[in-house]
């Protein structure tokens, strides 16, 4: 028992004092996160290629030419495909068909998910009843053959179809963390409160509880646009949209069909899969800030192994205090095993 | 028990409702695709035959809707599913008969390990949070974002050729005869490795992430500070005390997340010609097979019912308060 006292100040951190964050930086926290921050860097410069894709595309992305595939060149920096077009211009031009459809399905899916969501939830009896075994079906039946399915029936599906399509089928996931959340928030004082003082239901909806789910709202629509961007690239590449409108999946398709693999052709379909990726884990990331944000807890803290000023290492982790397995000193009944045990 | 007759009670409505979506969807389709198949097959066909055709495409014009909804049933309970275009005049469930075996071999063995080998990394992510684990997810992240069909052209480029053990497409050699021996299971192992492989890598980020998650949460629980206290192994801990109540929301989730998941393994069978369900609905699509297609999105549904509700026994076998009410 050697001088509980020192045990604890060694526990304290040696390294230097985190000032307290001044209370009117609190709008800007949540760009302050690392990953967010990258997630929506990377975002913009998607939306921007989008804008101006087509305008700083260096070809006519269906204009044929005698350099048939051909390996990344100065001329052609992605390739070339078996008809000679430049599949750089393909990918730039490519990006507003993604991103359209990405985010229109978003919107559309996560206003329907709030209507159906919040009214479940807020509404309760019956209507949350039926409303919820609607969102449950929709969650269990397999979306993506759903979608192809759909999306095979109607004749020459564009971009505005395809993102109709998804958006009216992928809503169902936001639609019940949204009634989760609203059931429970529906019950709490300040809601009480404004009931009391006769405010309209709408009104409750809009202004008490919609706030109090912004985080969770925005996360869905992330959540979607994820799906749909997926969701379009995979049914380009299956050949069901319309190969007349560029996207990276029509990209794909075209390697795929034309044996891109087998004549080794690999410039054919990594940049459409890497951009896919990276917008992919932009979105991702985008996400876990915002989970982080809402819930701190989850931040991968990044230094928590400390080395205390009498040589001990000890490891900060949420939910244990720290407790030095002290060789030499006899055991307090709270010491527990050495990190190392485990 | 009541809770899983619940479970069950929605599980057929959810059945019914699919199935309902199936008997609208072709009659939504704008143009006949009876013509079609009676153009392909100029002249060989006789009014008889056409006739027998539209009713079983449900484009009988003679008959009302709510006439051909009961047919429709009566259809489906014989497990008739019409005829296929494609591979016209087999029978869509001959095909699916042939072809489900595959699939589930394929998604199911390896959406489950995807789902054990996640749970488990991510059990030790959450336990040690802010250990050198946590790098590990900026990387998952990335790989599941990863489209999986992109994924196996990817790794058909690298891993497969000409002088590779990894066959690039198929499910077994040319030259077999499917049956139980040794050499065509080996073969069938073989052609299903860089399948399994694309698939376990871009699915398994996903359960890391949410078990890392769970585990964070549940760590800083009231019975983990008392477990520890009582000087357990921090092994027991982990395991029998952290991870078996962190496990409750990722089994649930599992079952959520089926219908995405089966979603993308179908694509995987497409870019490997793999001769299951993906690759057949692939090919109903290519040549507008409407028939086939149904018969594709039915079972597919139907078999993530019945994973559903196998996850849902897991659930009630690992939660000791949902057999207490019943």
């Amino acid at each position: 028992m050697s001088a509980p006292a020192t045990t604890i100040t060694a526990v304290t951190p040696g390294g230097p004092e985190v000032a307290a964050t001044p209370a009117k930086r609190r709008r800007l926290r949540f760009v302050a996160n690392p990953k967010a921050a990258t997630g929506l860097v990377v975002l913009g410069f998607f939306c921007l290629i989008a804008i101006i894709g087509p305008w700083i595309a260096p070809y006519d992305p269906s204009a044929r030419s005698s350099d048939l595939i051909q390996a990344p060149s100065g001329k052609h920096w992605f390739g070339t495909t078996h008809l000679g077009q430049d599949i750089f211009s393909q990918v730039l031009v490519g990006t507003r068909g993604v991103m359209f459809v990405g985010l229109l399905a978003g919107i559309v899916a996560t206003a329907l998910s709030i209507l159906i969501g919040v009214s479940a939830g807020f509404l309760g009896g019956a209507a949350d009843e039926s409303l919820s075994a609607l969102s449950n079906v929709f969650l269990v039946i397999p979306a993506l053959p759903l979608i192809i399915i759909v999306a095979s029936t109607i004749p020459a599906a564009g971009d505005l179809m395809v993102a109709l399509v998804i958006g009216l089928t992928s809503w169902a996931w936001g639609a019940r963390v949204l009634r989760a959340q609203t059931l429970s928030l529906r019950r709490r004082d300040y809601v009480e409160a404004a009931r009391a003082t006769g405010e309209s239901t709408w009104r409750i909806i809009t202004a008490e509880i919609m706030p109090n789910l912004t985080a969770i709202i925005a996360s869905g629509f992330v959540g979607t646009v994820i799906f749909a961007v997926m969701s379009e690239i995979t049914l380009a590449f299956i050949g069901i949209s319309t190969i007349s409108e560029w996207n990276w999946g029509t990209i794909l398709f075209w390697a795929q069909s034309q044996q891109a693999l087998a004549q080794g052709a690999w410039w054919w379909f990594v940049p459409a899969g890497l951009a896919i990726a990276v917008l992919g884990t932009a979105l991702s990331l985008i996400n876990f800030g915002i989970d982080e944000f809402v819930s701190p807890r989850l931040r991968s803290s990044g230094h928590t192994k400390l080395k205390t000023k009498d040589g001990h290492s000890v490891r900060m982790r949420v939910g244990f205090t720290p407790v030095l397995g002290a060789k030499d000193a006899p055991a307090t009944p709270v010491v527990r095993r050495k990190e190392e045990a485990a | 028990m009541k809770y899983l007759l619940q479970r069950i009670a929605f599980y057929l409505f959810t059945a019914w409702a699919a199935l309902t979506i199936n008997f609208f969807i072709p009659r939504l389709i704008p143009g006949d695709p009876v013509t079609s198949l009676i153009n392909k097959y100029q002249g060989q066909l006789s009014t008889d035959a056409i006739q027998s055709l539209y009713v079983l495409f449900g484009l009988d014009k003679n008959a009302s809707l709510w006439s051909q909804y009961v047919d429709y049933w009566g259809q489906i309970f014989h497990g008739d599913l019409g005829l296929s275009f494609t591979f016209f005049p087999t029978p869509v469930s001959e095909i699916l008969r042939q072809s489900l075996p595959w699939t589930i071999a394929l998604v199911g063995i390896t959406t489950f390990a995807s789902f054990m080998i996640g749970t488990s990394l991510g059990v030790l992510a959450g336990w040690r949070r802010g250990s050198w684990l946590d790098g590990l997810l900026p990387v998952t992240t990335f790989l599941s974002s990863i489209p999986y069909f992109w994924l196996g052209l990817l790794a058909i480029t690298l891993l497969a050729g000409p002088d590779s053990i990894f066959p690039s497409s198929g499910g077994y050699e040319p030259g077999l005869v499917p049956s139980w021996n040794s050499e065509f299971i080996g073969s069938a192992i073989q052609h299903s490795l860089l399948p399994a492989m694309t698939i376990l890598i871009s699915s398994v980020s996903g359960w890391i992430l949410s078990m890392r998650n769970m585990m964070v949460t549940v760590a800083s629980e009231d019975y983990i500070t008392v477990a520890h206290a009582k000087g357990l192994p921090e092994r027991r801990v982990m395991v029998s005390y952290a991870a078996r109540n962190a496990l409750l929301p990722n089994v649930s989730g599992f079952a959520l997340a089926l219908g995405f998941i089966v979603g993308g393994t179908l694509l995987v069978e497409i870019v490997f010609s793999y001769p299951g369900i993906g690759y057949n609905l692939f090919q109903a699509v290519g040549s507008k097979d409407y028939p086939l297609m149904q018969g594709v999105f039915l079972v597919i549904t139907l078999s993530v019912l019945v994973a559903n509700l196998m996850a849902d026994i897991a659930y009630l076998l690992l939660d000791p308060r949902t057999r207490k009410e019943g």
